[in-house]
């Protein structure tokens, strides 16, 4: 409810309150983050204590056990590759829906409409043997193939809203005086779709960065990103905290950083995601 | 003949705008759902695909009648996706009201309450297996609490809760951005109007901010349902399961039932009636909250 009064009791009392609600939020990467500097013997004897000393050779010895900087690379390729070719691909089958609203396209919009609540569990098994045999398996374009095939739907949908709303008169002015229907859409429309396509990155970089599950399933060891890196490392070295909690700690840092870089962006998109979705 | 030339344009724009797409969709989604259709009535093993054995209803027949341990993680899935849907909506609905208010640290209560959901499931997960392990106990040793002292991930019951406080603590944060966005919407004309007539704070919310809202109640609901429906990075981090097969979710069970036991035929047997509960849950939730909108 909004308040014209100026700051009140009542509202000091609510910012304490959610002072301490963002505390208790905040508590488990204060865990994370002040184990990840300890020694095991410190972790074992006080979890919760600051760390005698702030080492840093927990990072070092996770660095080298996770092959960080490789998982890195590994991940911002599988994610990049795969949120721009979603953004070029998903952006032209929206528009051309939009544009030509033939019966076959308008089909088209419903079908991937409706695939979107298939969860992936469902497809994942058949999705295995059609990896292999069209050799996706364990290689960079065959993730990426993978994410592309499971994104366009809601990438689609977002543009297919947005561009709904982008009127039509230009491009017509733009074919008049002799733009091809591509140069239309590269030149013209394209530029026009800048909030969408933020919206759309941020969604899917958020997804792609952090999946699992599917490159568990299609990379084999080739591709090996940062959830399976430490999904391996508590695999094998389950209970060497020190440095599983210093791998934690590594591996949660880049999205933390687009995070905090993009973050209005991010409460935007996903304002504007989810009230298209 | 005049007119091919276009005609050949309108079919080339069709393949190089749609096509792609078109062919990515197929591929990746329409085949693999169609072909599960079939392997549903197969003995498969995944390692040698050419020989899927037709088995009629053989696999659907054992899923009925034999696997209580899908139908426990049925069951544990469907208690979960009730329990974390109320307690995560009614916690984001609460923040929402809280940060929509012209509080000073606005912003940054914003980004905190957001910040777990840019972590992946499965890194948030082995966080909190740390803390349920390792902090609790501390925490316990040094309060006295003996809250804190439970074996958190070690009972059925526990290990229930301990996910769904994860769950909600994960999720929160992004249904409580679409609620303030829908907050931010709600005419102030109405509230004070509402406020005039002499209605209590209470009574606004539910006859003026609730209705007004509704849209964003559909959006949440139906995420947070099929999320929690179809949860699987975290429970893989946090209980992979445990103990014995009391926290193992529908997804984490189709997973092990294909690769683990390679049993694919069985596993895709699972998968689709597990596609039909989740279209179910979801469309039947979507109508029923659709129903409810109102325009301001």
């Amino acid at each position: 409810m909004p308040e014209r009064n100026r700051y009140s009791a009542g509202l000091l009392a609510v910012e304490a309150a959610g002072i301490l609600l963002a505390l208790l939020f905040l508590s488990p990467f204060y865990f994370l983050i002040v184990n990840s500097f300890k020694s095991l013997g410190d972790i074992l004897r006080n979890a919760a204590a600051l760390p005698a000393e702030w080492g840093l050779d927990n990072f070092r010895k996770a660095w080298t056990a996770i092959d960080f900087p490789t998982v890195f690379l590994h991940s911002l390729a599988v994610t990049g590759l795969s949120v721009i070719g979603l953004v070029i691909v998903s952006s032209m089958t929206a528009y051309r829906i939009v544009r030509r609203p033939t019966r076959f396209n308008r089909l088209l919009f419903t079908a991937f409409v409706a695939a979107m609540i298939i969860p992936f569990q469902s497809v994942m098994l058949p999705l295995m043997r059609i990896t292999s045999v069209f050799e996706l398996r364990g290689e960079l374009y065959g993730i990426v193939i993978c994410y592309l095939g499971f994104g366009i739907s809601l990438s689609m949908f977002l543009f297919h809203g947005f561009i709904k709303t982008v009127p039509q008169e230009i491009e017509e002015a733009a074919v008049v005086d002799g733009c091809s229907p591509y140069g239309v859409y590269w030149r013209i429309v394209f530029p026009l779709l800048k909030p969408i396509v933020v919206t759309v990155v941020i969604l899917n970089v958020l997804w792609i960065w952090n999946d699992y599950l599917l490159p568990v399933l299609v990379v084999n060891a080739k591709f090996t990103t940062i959830p399976l890196a430490i999904q391996k490392f508590f695999g094998q070295y389950l209970r060497k905290w020190d440095m599983a909690m210093a791998a934690l700690t590594l591996s949660t840092i880049p999205i933390v950083a687009f995070f905090l870089l993009l973050q209005k962006h991010i409460v935007e998109g996903i304002t504007a995601g989810s009230v298209k979705g | 003949m005049r007119k091919n030339p276009k005609r050949w344009s309108e079919w080339l724009q069709q393949t190089v705008f749609v096509g792609p797409g078109l062919v990515f969709f197929l591929l990746i989604v329409v085949a693999p759902f169609f072909m599960g259709f079939y392997y549903t009535f197969t003995e498969w093993n995944g390692l040698d695909p050419a020989n899927a054995k037709w088995t009629g209803l053989n696999n659907l027949q054992w899923v009925f009648t034999d696997d209580s341990r899908f139908w426990l993680s049925f069951w544990f899935t469907t208690r979960f996706m009730i329990v974390s849907v109320v307690l995560t909506n009614a916690a984001a609905f609460t923040l929402a009201l809280m940060l929509n208010r012209r509080l000073k640290t606005r912003n940054v209560l914003r980004t905190v309450f957001f910040l777990p959901n840019v972590i992946g499931g499965l890194l948030l997960g082995y966080i909190w297996y740390f803390i349920f392990v390792r902090g609790f106990g501390t925490l316990g040793e040094k309060t006295g609490f003996g809250w804190f002292e439970l074996s958190w991930l070690g009972t059925p019951n526990t290990a229930f809760w301990g996910i769904v406080i994860v769950f909600v603590w994960q999720t929160a944060g992004y249904m409580m951005i679409i609620y303030i966005a829908a907050l931010v919407g709600v005419p102030k004309e109405l509230l004070e109007a509402a406020k005039i007539d002499g209605a209590s704070r209470g009574q606004v919310l539910r006859s003026v901010i609730v209705p007004l809202i509704m849209p964003a109640i559909t959006v949440c609901l139906f995420l947070t349902s099929s999320n929690a429906f179809k949860m699987f990075d975290l429970n893989l981090s946090l209980t992979s399961g445990g103990p014995g097969y009391a926290s193992e979710s529908i997804a984490l069970n189709i997973y092990r039932e294909g690769l683990v036991n390679n049993r694919y035929g069985l596993g895709t047997a699972k998968a689709m009636i597990f596609f039909i509960a989740v279209a179910a849950i979801t469309v039947t939730q979507v109508l029923i909250t659709k129903k409810r909108e109102v325009e301001a």
